[in-house]
């Protein structure tokens, strides 16, 4: 069992809810944060963690994971995702509601933040079925789930289809001031489509999502925000248009927020032609064209976009091993996200370190409501310490998640995580 | 030159000296036919597997006939499309086979990509008769060999391919052969059956018939399937051949030695009148007379039989 006291010394601290940049010693004491010094002695009985040539932030908050649990254990369990979500440098990850049974009542809500306590290798804040079933036809009970431990709702992997569900739901969710996950995919639109419909769909001749099924969800949702004075939230937006409705109803003082995916940052169409038909390049929404991911890139730096969250959606390789068509949709995330974004973001020199411990950190924890994000005195001691300079190679054989479908496999990048403290414990694998 | 590739997945990845090899390969196997005895020793034990998941009556004959001309063993497996009915894998499916240590394997796939997970997978070369609406490479070569003894060469002429461009999977692998070969070539259909980006591929793109007809050397007419495609994309039949059905009187618009083809199977009086199908610029038939030398070719080619003597 490690301490329940330490000081972390020398390390770099980048906190941007205190617009903290530079050297200082942290003081971890009852689980919280306890003091920010330049220099810090460490008292009696109080574990040292040297950070030398470290960065230490507040610990890092994954918005958009399914764990799979309960139900479909075999593609991945509290557990794993827990464990997984540790590894890659994550305190904290909120699950989606697609289990089986769906999270849309108070049992499996508790159930899940049960789990989650029972192994602590990260906080697992389970978001609650904006549907009954899912079914999208009548609300869950949403207080109910908010009771439990419920921090937003969503249909995700669904859309909410029905207008006027939509429009309930987030004045219904007003109640409890939490957000309306919107999973934005007109499914007419999509149709029997597999991949994002352009250019590359037609040489491939793989039916087409078009970047429209996207944009008609979102433009109608952010009607039904503006009447309802509701809080919505896109999940994994991945194209120009719907970032630019966004930024506009920002704009416009609402209370709108989106989340990106690392692979719509890094990757588009053309990688399921370079990858060969792989079924590790298929998602929903799928890989966009290069001017959408320019786009993306764009709102990372200007402020539109509020968190990177990685839609971990483990399936085991038997589902994954078939025809590019056949496959389900989704990716793994925990355990690639954070050095993908140091070496590719960062050090790309497209967002500065700052930034991006905002969006994978301040950003999410602030949407969700959560007292993750920040490291001030006071506040739980969820901390993150990575390494900027360490040189990774993803592999995927190593990864903690029961699951391997990453299209990131032997990527060479530089950052990592090293190690992680949710409330003031040193978190081991 | 020799051949390299283990796979034929399609016509994208070809050179134009690779396309020309298979075509004068093509070109030496057609005599074949015309003797007696219908048959050369060339892949004299070697075994070929013809793995069929689409219903499919031309391909499959011309590659059985290919594979007995040229001596080969031959085995057909017919199976349904998906993986999901079917509850056998398509991985499993192929390693099955692969046990039977088969040379090469011929197969047709309703969906995208399914030949290539085969080449990552087995040793064995991969022939790609047909992959859902990406490629149709040996159709497109059929179609190169029928072109070439009709205008020989490809190279400036004005390829028209007319019908559910969407759906066509002959039509990707023909403007990349085409294309490769300094063709000029216009895809014409329904707004509603036009793929966003074709443009991409190296095709202008035209929505009416009459001015894609305008000067073509070669036009091709594609197969339109409503029952697939749904009500949502053309009203009706009868619709679609008042607007795209090629008939008699549309031809004046072509070159006056224009030839017309046709991938088969046809649908008379939807995409393509009986009077043409069956009339002088027709050469449909031909083709179907091409594939087979055509098959044998890559057949000889994939077999690695090349640098032996034949």
């Amino acid at each position: 069992m490690s301490s329940d006291r330490w000081v972390l010394r020398g390390g770099r601290v980048v906190d941007p809810s205190q617009d903290l940049d530079g050297f200082f010693d942290l003081l971890v004491e009852d689980g919280c944060v306890s003091k920010i010094e330049e220099s810090l002695s460490a008292p009696e009985g109080c574990e040292v963690f040297d950070a030398t040539g470290l960065v230490i932030c507040p610990g890092l908050v994954d918005m958009h994971v399914h764990f799979r649990e309960p139900g479909q254990e075999y593609k991945e369990s509290i557990e794993t995702g827990s464990r997984a979500a540790a590894a890659g440098g994550f305190t904290a990850v909120a699950c989606m509601a697609n289990t089986d049974p769906v999270n849309d009542k108070r049992s499996v809500t508790a159930h899940i933040v049960a789990e989650a306590e029972r192994f602590g290798y990260a906080r697992v804040h389970p978001i609650g079925a904006v549907s009954k079933g899912m079914a999208g036809e009548e609300l869950a009970e949403i207080g109910e789930m908010v009771r439990a431990g419920a921090v937003a709702v969503s249909d995700d992997g669904l859309p909410v289809k029905n207008a006027e569900l939509m429009r309930r739901a987030l004045l219904y969710a007003r109640h409890f001031d939490i957000p309306v996950i919107q999973h934005a995919e007109d499914l007419d639109l999509t149709g029997t489509g597999v991949m994002h419909e352009g250019e590359v769909s037609t040489r491939l001749g793989l039916p087409g999502i078009p970047g429209s099924s996207e944009d008609v969800v979102v433009a109608r949702d952010l009607i039904l925000t503006e009447d309802s004075g509701g809080r919505y939230h896109v999940a994994h937006l991945s194209t120009a248009r719907s970032l630019d409705m966004v930024r506009q109803a920002k704009a416009k003082g609402m209370a709108v927020t989106c989340e990106v995916t690392p692979h719509h940052l890094l990757l588009t169409d053309e990688t399921i032609a370079e990858m060969e038909f792989s079924s590790d390049t298929k998602m929903k929404p799928p890989l966009r064209s290069e001017s959408d991911r320019q786009a993306l890139l764009a709102g990372l730096v200007d402020g539109t976009i509020d968190a990177i969250a990685s839609d971990h959606a483990p399936h085991h390789p038997d589902e994954k091993a078939v025809e590019f068509s056949c496959s389900p949709f989704g990716i793994l995330g925990l355990e690639t996200t954070l050095s993908l974004c140091l070496d590719r973001l960062v050090r790309s020199g497209t967002l500065t370190l700052t930034r991006l411990v905002e969006l994978l950190s301040t950003g999410p924890a602030r949407i969700l409501g959560l007292e993750a994000g920040s490291l001030a005195v006071g506040r739980p001691a969820d901390i993150t310490v990575f390494d900027s300079e360490r040189r990774v190679v993803i592999d995927k054989d190593h990864f903690q998640s029961k699951s391997r479908n990453t299209p990131f496999e032997g990527w060479k990048l530089q950052g990592g995580s090293v190690v992680t403290f949710v409330g003031g414990r040193k978190v081991s694998l | 030159m020799s051949w390299a590739r283990k796979d034929l997945l399609g016509i994208a990845e070809l050179s134009p000296e690779e396309i020309g090899l298979i075509l004068d390969t093509a070109e030496s196997f057609r005599e074949v036919a015309e003797r007696p005895i219908k048959k050369v020793p060339t892949l004299r034990g070697r075994t070929v597997i013809n793995l069929f998941f689409e219903a499919s009556t031309r391909t499959r004959s011309s590659f059985e006939i290919a594979e007995k001309r040229l001596s080969a063993d031959s085995m057909n497996f017919s199976a349904s499309s998906s993986a999901l009915v079917k509850g056998e894998s398509l991985i499993d499916t192929a390693m099955n086979l692969q046990a039977m240590s088969p040379d090469l394997i011929v197969i047709r796939h309703g969906f995208p990509g399914a030949p290539h997970l085969l080449a990552r997978h087995l040793p064995a070369g991969i022939i790609n008769a047909g992959d859902g609406a990406h490629e149709h490479p040996t159709q497109a070569l059929l179609d190169a060999a029928t072109i070439r003894r009709h205008k020989g060469k490809i190279e400036g002429l004005k390829v028209s391919i007319i019908g559910d461009i969407e759906h066509s999977r002959v039509v990707r692998s023909n403007i990349h052969l085409l294309t490769k070969m300094g063709a000029e070539v216009t895809v014409a259909g329904p707004y509603t059956l036009m793929p966003p980006g074709i443009e991409a591929l190296g095709a202008r793109v035209s929505y009416s018939l009459d001015e894609a007809l305008d000067g073509a050397d070669v036009v091709m007419m594609l197969r339109i399937q409503l029952e697939r495609q749904g009500r949502m994309r053309v009203p009706s039949v009868k619709e679609y051949f008042k607007l795209f059905g090629l008939q008699a009187q549309h031809l004046a618009r072509a070159n006056k030695d224009v030839i017309v083809m046709h991938p088969g199977p046809m649908n008379r009086g939807v995409e393509i009148s009986s009077e043409v199908a069956d009339g002088p610029y027709s050469v449909i038939l031909e083709q179907v007379e091409n594939g087979v030398a055509v098959r044998m070719a890559v057949l000889y080619l994939l077999s690695g039989a090349q640098g032996e003597s034949r």
